[in-house]
């Protein structure tokens, strides 16, 4: 017989304190912010008590919105494609390191999540401006100047730049639990480095590669500071657009309702991403 | 020059010489046995072999041909790795194929060698399975019949039994030497186990640290071992530290102040020498009717015999005795302990020179 514990209670006492942060800062303003999508707005009378569906249908009806949208796709797309093509290779160069050195390149790694996302963008735009130091060496080349500053291009950059440790370490922890032997094997079945690579080595890692894509796309889809910094004014995402339509046109029922489109098509995107590739990882690595 | 040649090979790590001028010539055929406590190098022996450690000296030679410094994939030897390395996203027959696959063999032969291969290791219904649904041994079958299928002319082992429980590392043992006497892949096997390389070897290669001892058949090293290391890591043995003396056609060793007599050898007169016999060698007597007189400190019965502590003058002396149905010595008892002279081995004492 289990004699019933007197403290019962200890797992809501422990799990309590982590609910109630959660619930009063992210279920309730998203709660808050769903009842905000629906409110109708006047440009002269602000926020009315009334409800309508009308922001949703402007957005979804206007091809300005719908641009923002699928540029902020495919910048989010890029990025996740671009730092898993170099996070992968690099994760799998660090784990094959020696000791003092894989500290010191994972460090390296790491280092720049230390400084705020906004002072990396502004090096960023100090780099690749008009007068920036890139343009300088090309003037100095003799080559014509690039105008990459405020274009997706800029986006793109720094944004691979800012996502890549959320990209290496995913990978890198995956990589470590792989036995080394299972590589060797494989070179001794008469595989070549590269087949040895892409057969045995990627699809043990491919979960690791799935939760980096899933940070990766995520974070950049909500990115903020560097579209705001090197997108300029003109080049916007979607959560530049939010902050736009609530602190310019003061609108904030339709940025309300441009926060909830963005938030639910990412959940959509990154959940039949997680479900296409983990049901087939999970099928075969258990 | 025989099948499979190791000149000289040596192999650093940093200022750690982990493996020193290793000579070996292996024969077409045979099973030859790396044998060692953890940390003698013979692993990293194999992985020279195998082309996964590059060696800092010396020459190895399969058939005539070079492959010192061959890349592994070019060597088209076999191996099963200690961890047995199995590719975890592949079925066992897609782990088994990868090797014909990488030889580009027509899918119609890669699946009837397969299937060959998985019935030689008697895992033919297992084909479809992940290795996360196999046991251990069927596990380390897999591995062997992905090593096997490739036919290779040498098959390299790497401690392929040390993850098996007792009694399957005894069948698997059995198992292995029919399947290498089935298929004729000359083999090599590393071990620290001595019962596993005696068992089924043709050769024994012992080494200690980073230097082959003794190579031998497994009945020779094990009753003509050359040295006390040897002779205590092969098997159990009682050895007794004393002084050889010779008395014209005879010797004796003196042992704390009684002289045991002992089989000529070619020593100078008091040279230190540890004298070795095996605990099933010796015979229990009556007190007195033995050369060595002793009391019984420990008994204990292990099934088909009886393992006894004797504390002894000379020291304490491990006997063991079949059981044959009877009572034998109580402890506390004294008893005489006897042998057959030519059993009895004398070593040179060399740590105490």
């Amino acid at each position: 017989m289990i004699r019933r514990s007197p403290f019962t209670f200890a797992p809501w006492l422990l799990a309590g304190p982590g609910a109630l942060f959660f619930f009063g800062l992210v279920i309730l303003p998203l709660c808050l912010t769903v009842i905000l999508s629906f409110h109708a707005y006047d440009h002269s009378k602000g926020i009315q008590d009334t409800f309508t569906l009308s922001h949703y249908a402007a957005v979804v009806t206007d091809e300005y919105y719908l641009s923002i949208f699928l540029r902020t796709l495919r910048i989010s797309a890029l990025t996740t494609l671009i730092c898993a093509a170099i996070g992968v290779p690099e994760a799998y160069i660090l784990s094959r390191m020696r000791d003092p050195w894989r500290s010191v390149f994972l460090l390296v790694i790491i280092g720049p999540l230390l400084v705020s996302v906004v002072v990396r963008a502004f090096g960023w735009s100090m780099l690749l401006g008009s007068q920036g130091i890139l343009n300088q060496a090309l003037h100095l080349l003799g080559l014509p100047s690039a105008k990459i500053l405020y274009t997706e291009t800029a986006i793109v950059i720094a944004l691979v730049h800012v996502m890549l440790p959320f990209m290496v370490i995913p990978v890198w922890t995956a990589l470590q639990k792989l036995d080394p032997m299972v590589e060797a094997a494989a070179w001794t079945l008469g595989a070549s480095r590269f087949t040895a690579l892409r057969r045995i080595v990627m699809p043990q890692v491919s979960l690791g590669v799935l939760s980096g894509s899933l940070i990766v796309f995520g974070l950049s889809a909500s990115a903020f500071a560097v579209p705001a910094l090197l997108g300029g004014r003109r080049l916007k995402m979607a959560a530049t657009l939010v902050y736009d339509e609530y602190l310019q046109e003061l609108n904030w029922p339709l940025g309300a309702a441009i926060a909830i489109i963005v938030l639910v098509a990412n959940l959509c995107i990154m959940l039949a991403y997680n479900r296409m590739i983990e049901v087939r990882a999970r099928r075969t690595l258990g | 020059m025989a099948f499979l040649n190791l000149e000289q090979v040596s192999k650093d790590f940093g200022p750690v010489t982990a493996v020193c001028n290793v000579s070996l010539g292996i024969e077409k055929g045979e099973f030859v046995s790396l044998l060692g406590p953890s940390g003698c190098g013979k692993t990293t022996t194999l992985q020279m072999i195998a082309g996964l450690v590059e060696p800092s000296g010396g020459r190895i030679s399969l058939d005539g041909r070079d492959i010192t410094y061959e890349k592994p994939n070019r060597r088209g030897l076999g191996v099963v790795f200690q961890s047995y390395a199995l590719f975890p996203h592949m079925t066992v027959a897609e782990n088994v194929a990868f090797g014909l696959e990488m030889r580009r063999v027509p899918r119609s032969e890669r699946n009837e060698r397969v299937r060959e291969a998985l019935s030689l290791v008697q895992l033919a219904s297992f084909a479809d399975r992940y290795p996360r649904q196999l046991s251990g041994g069927q596990r380390q079958r897999v591995a062997i019949a992905r090593a096997l299928v490739i036919s290779p002319p040498v098959l390299l082992l790497d401690e392929p039994l040390s993850n098996l429980d007792a009694k399957l590392r005894e069948e698997m043992q059995f198992e292995l030497r029919r399947i290498q006497r089935k298929v004729g892949t000359t083999t090599i096997m590393v071990t620290h186990d001595q019962a596993e390389a005696l068992s089924i070897s043709d050769r024994v290669v012992v080494m200690e640290a980073g230097r082959m001892t003794q190579v031998d058949a497994p009945y020779r090293l094990y009753e003509q071992p050359s040295n006390a290391f040897i002779s205590s890591f092969v098997g159990k043995t009682n050895l007794l530290a004393g002084k050889w003396r010779r008395n014209g056609a005879s010797a004796y060793v003196e042992i704390k102040g009684i002289s045991l007599e002992a089989p000529i050898a070619d020593l100078s007169d008091a040279a230190p020498v540890m004298l070795s016999i095996r605990p099933e060698k010796i015979l229990l007597r009556e007190p007195g009717a033995g050369r060595l007189d002793g009391r019984v400190t420990n008994r204990f019965f292990l099934g088909s015999q009886w393992l006894f502590t004797i504390e002894t003058v000379a020291g304490t002396m491990t006997v063991a005795i079949p059981n044959q149905g009877g009572d034998p010595p109580l402890e506390g008892s004294a008893v005489g302990l006897d042998w057959t002279l030519t059993n009895l081995r004398v070593i040179p004492d060399t740590a105490n020179l």
